[in-house]
């Protein structure tokens, strides 16, 4: 791959999102303050000692969202694979079986997407015992859906080529089938769809968060410091937007390279990848 | 008449189809899971005989299956239960926020679906200049945009610094229509900056994918203004795939909404369902749940009827 045809946009997309992974990584390094040490008086404005203020506690609102990208990303990216396994296995066998297993699945999906997804969310928060596995779960889950419809378009196409008719007649499992003949052809498309399935677990989390059934406090991520910090605004105090503007920020990053990565495999299946 | 009486037919017997699938879902989602709902509701500290007997106020110790058709049949004659947490009626507490629910939602497609089909014309007829790439420039931070980011912005904006509109959306019983809208008109414009960069796109989308007929191209040799050419020939041949769009994106507001009334503290179905949620209210959570789904199927399927009814050769089949 050259690099010098990366375009602009997606280098800056790149470039954010490193910034924020960093920042995730090296959390306790960077950080100035602790996650939970009160350092200050509430809601001071930006200051040379807090770069960004401090928040509805007088804890400093940097560190705070040094330690919530950790939280927001790690979750966010735990889900979206649990979200990725399982849509993209389920979706792969769905095709390469049909038949019964495949109207199964299929209409199995097509009820749980027919409740939109936080609603159905909501409605499970609310017997399951509150704690991230629970959440990773559902989130993972529920977002299956649509990478399985996904996986199953591609596969469904890829199925019916030669080399896999060649690969059955060999006398290759299914497994076989699914691991080494199309999840190599479905891989780019899946890799672009990751993207944006991690965009949605981000704001997904986040929403969550911000309802107060995400993410428990003393426990920071950025969804839950946007509901921790709102009363600020009604004084004009815009601390709740400095973690709610960052999770657009790395939304828009993501799907600039996703953007990015879906143009080269559509430049790809043209032929020439002359680009 | 004949074939499309017949799809549609089809559609909805479909949707009340669905329906039913959705209610034993969210049933299923809320009664069978590992946790014990008593258990969840009374907390750790709870002594065996009070999670007996709310057990048994609960009618837990029924078969599963009794215990939904007692509340499938409660649901048929509108009686939605009592809440768990306050004892109260859910129907009646239901009845005027989803009122409250529709009001905002109305407005805000009545600010949304105009401008969107207005600026995906737009769209259209500077495609490829600065007009078209700002368009879609924009649906990029819309997606990426999470619902309170905006919604606070416009409080810190125009509720705080600028004073035009209340921080705090309160409506009550008996307001006058004037100060109800005014008092909505900042969740309405959240609402409608999430939905209208997607309604405008896909707008553009069917209304490109139109243009590409031969019929745009007799329009165009006649020498009609583009306008024209896209009002009169495209747009009407368009109409069906956009109506769609807009009925997904109405089901999405009425989801939106959610968000939204959290953080205008607007008594609607979203704060009333999140509120119940973190109590653990397992009846009115399921209702809401039940409710919302039964409107994003409901405005599904208005879509369906319409595309089969705008489609002139499902009306008048040879």
């Amino acid at each position: 791959m050259d690099l010098k045809t990366i375009p602009l946009s997606a280098w800056l997309g790149i470039f954010s999102t490193s910034l924020f992974a960093f920042a995730a990584i090296f959390a306790p390094l960077i950080a100035p303050y602790g996650l939970s040490d009160v350092v200050g008086d509430v809601w001071e404005p930006m200051s040379r000692e807090h770069l960004l203020g401090t928040d509805n506690l007088g804890r400093d609102l940097l560190s705070r969202m040094i330690y919530g990208a950790r939280t927001t990303l790690t979750i966010a990216a735990l889900a979206t694979i649990v979200s990725f396994t399982l849509g993209a296995f389920l979706g792969m066998a769905a095709a390469v079986i049909g038949g019964w297993a495949d109207q199964l699945l299929s209409r199995g999906v097509d009820l749980l997407m027919s409740i939109p997804t936080l609603i159905f969310a909501l409605v499970v928060l609310s017997v399951m015992p509150a704690n991230i596995l629970t959440l990773i779960l559902v989130m993972g889950i529920l977002d299956a859906t649509r990478v399985f419809r996904l996986s199953r378009a591609v596969a469904v196409d890829v199925n019916v080529m030669d080399f896999v008719e060649a690969a059955k007649l060999r006398g290759e499992g299914r497994i076989w089938i699914i691991t080494r003949e199309i999840l190599p052809n479905a891989l780019s498309t899946l890799v672009a769809e990751l993207g944006l399935r991690f965009i949605f677990m981000v704001l997904f989390l986040s929403a969550l968060s911000f309802l107060g059934l995400g993410i428990q406090p003393p426990e920071a991520d950025w969804g839950g410091m946007v509901k921790e910090n709102k009363d600020g605004i009604i004084f004009g105090i815009p601390a709740a937007l400095i973690p709610a503007g960052a999770i657009a920020v790395l939304a828009i990053s993501v799907n600039l390279i996703a953007d990015w990565i879906l143009n080269r495999t559509t430049d790809l299946k043209g032929g020439r990848g002359g680009n | 008449m004949g074939l499309a009486f017949k799809l549609i037919a089809q559609r909805i017997s479909l949707g009340i189809l669905l329906l039913f699938a959705v209610s034993v879902l969210i049933f299923v989602g809320t009664q069978i899971l590992p946790g014990d709902v008593a258990q969840s509701i009374l907390g750790q500290s709870a002594t065996p005989e009070n999670l007996a007997n709310l057990r048994k106020d609960l009618g837990l110790n029924d078969p599963p299956l009794t215990r939904y058709f007692n509340w499938l049949g409660g649901i048929m004659v509108g009686d939605l239960g009592t809440a768990l947490t306050s004892g109260a009626n859910i129907s009646e507490a239901i009845a005027s926020r989803l009122g409250n629910t529709l009001f905002l939602a109305a407005v805000a497609a009545v600010i949304s679906v105009p401008t969107a089909i207005f600026l995906g014309l737009i769209a259209v007829r500077y495609k490829d200049r600065w007009p078209d790439k700002l368009i879609s420039a924009s649906t990029l931070a819309s997606i990426s945009l999470p619902e309170f980011f905006i919604g606070y912005l416009l409080i810190l904006v125009f509720g705080v610094k600028l004073g035009w509109f209340p921080t705090v959306a309160t409506v009550y019983d008996g307001m006058g229509f004037g100060d109800r809208l005014n008092a909505v008109m900042l969740p309405a414009l959240t609402l409608t900056l999430v939905v209208l960069a997607h309604m405008m796109r896909m707008t553009r989308a069917a209304i490109l994918n139109v243009m590409q007929s031969a019929y745009i191209e007799t329009a165009e040799l006649k020498g009609l203004s583009s306008f024209k050419v896209i009002w009169k020939h495209a747009l009407p041949n368009a109409i069906s795939p956009v109506i769609n769009v807009v009925m997904l994106n109405m089901a999405y507001l009425i989801v939106g909404v959610v968000v939204v009334e959290v953080i205008f503290v607007y008594p609607g179905m979203g704060q009333y369902l999140v509120d119940h949620v973190s109590k653990r209210d397992v009846p009115v959570v399921q209702a809401c749940g039940l409710i919302f789904a039964a409107i994003y199927i409901g405005l599904n399927l208005i879509a369906d009827i319409i595309s089969v009814l705008s489609n002139p050769r499902l009306r008048h089949p040879k």
